[in-house]
């Protein structure tokens, strides 16, 4: 894509310009994130976590892909080989704490990214496409993510492979063949562990290739910018490079400071000591949670406790937990208002802070909490605000809300004024 | 013979409109498809239990040394298996509890083998999400019911295993079992 206006790569070099008619790659990186993709003037510090989130992807394949040289997929040896590379492998506690907390890192930037995409209207034509790829890449992130858990054959892993695996178990009829067949047994052993292990190494350059597909379907309407205002004209836009290269390397130097504080200083505070016991088949652990960033959808399963006409609870349980994910499929047509950022949506933006927001705080809260009440109930309350938000509130507000007036371009909103704007009615009285 | 024996056969033959090329078209495609979908039955069915996972598949257990009031937890396909030698009161108390106020009916009776209505066999496995109930080792709690507790969301299991209270479905599975004497039970 371009805006007409956008630099054209003219390679200097003879070996660039020879290279350039070979296979132009430096003309296609100048044009996808370099001087040759101009992008909205306006974008906030919101706008960095798309590049934080591909920084992550690089730290989780280079920290995994050493990781597995030193680990072993069997259930007799792998607890100990994570032990051998904790203990004995050079820097290998550094390589897995920087794993286990680039998972967590990958889904902070991650989720915040999404939430970016909400509030900005950022699924709305002309960017669906950009929406639903990047819904599939956090599907696959999920996957890869708790096939990575089980790895280290833990309690946690073990019962956490049983647990989710089970969710399938929920579908009529086919459901414990289904379960089987995924386990390759009757419980997760060997077979699981192999097979996880295989997918986990796959999947996150599944996950490469999808991010490829986002960013090209990106780079066709360009970015958009926290007014919702479509590009006009060269002032619009600045050059990603130098500008937003800047930008974000400044926010990933801030991220960098926070991951390195979590990974130096408090490597296992968002893991679970259970994890340091061996899998145990006989031995439930007291207390079974998910990762961090799996408890809201984890609080969505456990909200469903009585059985919904002729659904058992458990199906249903399982049913609402993928839906609230897959929901996220039909938002760009769920809300219909024309305005796309919240900023200029009164009644949107109320709805999104003081509803939406609370109730996956809650559902995060209570994902974490032991299966009793008042958590039961909390999550109950939260899952069904979550629906109906997506599914009532939204298309009801776009249909009846009044939204505040937009500036002309992006232009009038950074500098005051746009000599576009100001010179086509002024133009009329002199001609008069 | 033509020297453009390629382009000679878009002619329509017969006045039919089907030419010899599409007969081609269709018998090559659907050879390839069906070849496709056979070539994937392998890499389905390879994730499905080895042989020696189901060589592993049936356990046999002497159960000589329990005393009515006791539980063993046994292995049976890599999960727990709970064999409890009920006491009469036990029993008593199975059969004293109207089923058709189950969330999942079934009599003690339906859960045993004939004449051997003591022992009863199960798998140590919560029907709601998989953990490992407590109540079958020496001074687990065994819930409200006297059978079994699941800790990890408080389900209750009665003295036949019945689910009574709590979020799990249904009853604690019964494995297919045998007894091959007085002392020993084949399960599976």
């Amino acid at each position: 894509m371009s805006f007409p206006w956008a630099n054209e790569y003219k390679p200097q070099a003879p070996l660039m310009q020879w290279l350039d008619e070979k296979l132009p790659l430096p003309r296609f990186v100048y044009n996808a994130i370099g001087a040759g993709y101009p992008v909205p003037r306006n974008l906030n510090y919101m706008w960095n976590f798309g590049v934080l989130a591909g920084f992550c992807l690089v730290i989780q394949i280079v920290t995994g892909v050493i990781l597995a040289m030193h680990y072993a997929a069997n259930a007799g040896v792998a607890f100990d080989s994570v032990e051998h590379i904790m203990r004995d492998v050079n820097w290998g506690w550094m390589m897995r704490y920087a794993h286990a907390n680039g998972a967590s890192a990958f889904f902070v930037v991650v989720y915040l990214h999404i939430f970016r995409g909400f509030f900005y209207g950022s699924y709305k034509a002309p960017r669906e496409m950009i929406w639903l790829l990047g819904v599939v890449i956090f599907l696959l992130m999920m996957a890869t993510a708790f096939m990575g858990y089980v790895l280290p054959w833990g309690q946690m892993s073990f019962w956490g492979a049983k647990v989710i695996t089970g969710l399938f178990g929920a579908i009529p009829l086919v459901g414990e063949p289904i379960q089987t067949w995924l386990l390759g047994g009757f419980a997760p052993d060997n077979a699981a562990l192999n097979r996880f292990f295989s997918l986990h190494f796959l999947l996150p350059f599944v996950i490469a290739a999808v991010v490829v597909l986002h960013i090209w379907a990106l780079h066709i309407p360009g970015s958009s910018n926290p007014t919702g205002v479509e590009v006009k004209s060269e002032s619009d836009t600045v050059p990603f490079h130098p500008y937003y290269t800047a930008k974000d390397g400044f926010g990933l130097g801030v991220f960098l400071i926070g991951y390195c504080a979590l990974l130096f200083f408090a490597p296992n505070a968002l893991g679970h000591p259970d994890n340091y016991i061996p899998a145990n088949p006989l031995s439930t652990p007291a207390h079974i949670v998910p990762e961090w960033y799996f408890w809201p959808f984890y609080a969505i399963l456990r909200a469903f406790t009585y059985d919904f006409f002729f659904i058992p609870a458990k199906l249903m349980g399982v049913l609402a937990m993928f839906g609230a994910i897959l929901v996220w499929f039909f938002l760009p047509w769920l809300d219909r208002s024309p305005v796309r950022s919240g900023h200029y949506r009164p009644l949107f933006r109320k709805f999104f802070w003081f509803g939406l927001i609370p109730a996956m705080a809650v559902l995060f809260y209570c994902g974490g909490a032991p299966a009793e009440e008042p958590y039961v109930m909390l999550s109950q309350i939260a899952s069904l605000y979550y629906f109906a938000h997506f599914l009532i509130i939204l298309p009801v507000v776009s249909a009846i809300e009044r939204p505040t007036a937009l500036p002309y371009s992006i232009t009038e909103a950074v500098l005051g004024q746009d000599e576009g704007s100001v010179l086509a009615p002024a133009a009329v009285p002199h001609s008069a | 013979m033509s020297d453009h024996a390629g382009t000679e056969a878009v002619l329509p033959e017969g006045g039919e409109g089907v030419r010899r090329r599409d007969f081609i078209n269709i018998a090559a495609v659907s050879a390839a498809g069906v070849g496709g979908v056979v070539t994937l039955l392998p890499l389905i069915s390879q994730m499905a239990p080895s042989a020696d996972v189901l060589a592993a598949s049936s356990t046999e257990l002497d159960i000589s040394a329990i005393a009515p009031g006791q539980a063993i937890k046994a292995v049976f396909r890599k999960q727990p298996v709970f064999v409890r030698n009920l006491t009469p009161a036990e029993i008593a108390e199975a059969n004293s509890v109207d089923v058709n106020s189950l969330r999942d009916p079934q009599t003690l009776k339906e859960r045993t083998k004939e004449g051997k209505e003591n022992w009863l066999i199960t798998m140590g496995v919560c029907t709601h999400l998989g953990c490992v109930p407590l109540g079958a080792g020496e001074g687990e709690v065994k819930g409200e019911f006297g059978g079994y507790f699941c800790p990890c969301h408080g389900s209750h299991y009665d003295t036949a295993a019945r689910i009574r209270k709590g979020p799990a479905p249904a009853n604690l599975q019964v494995p297919e079992y045998a007894f091959t004497s007085d002392t020993v039970v084949k399960i599976g």
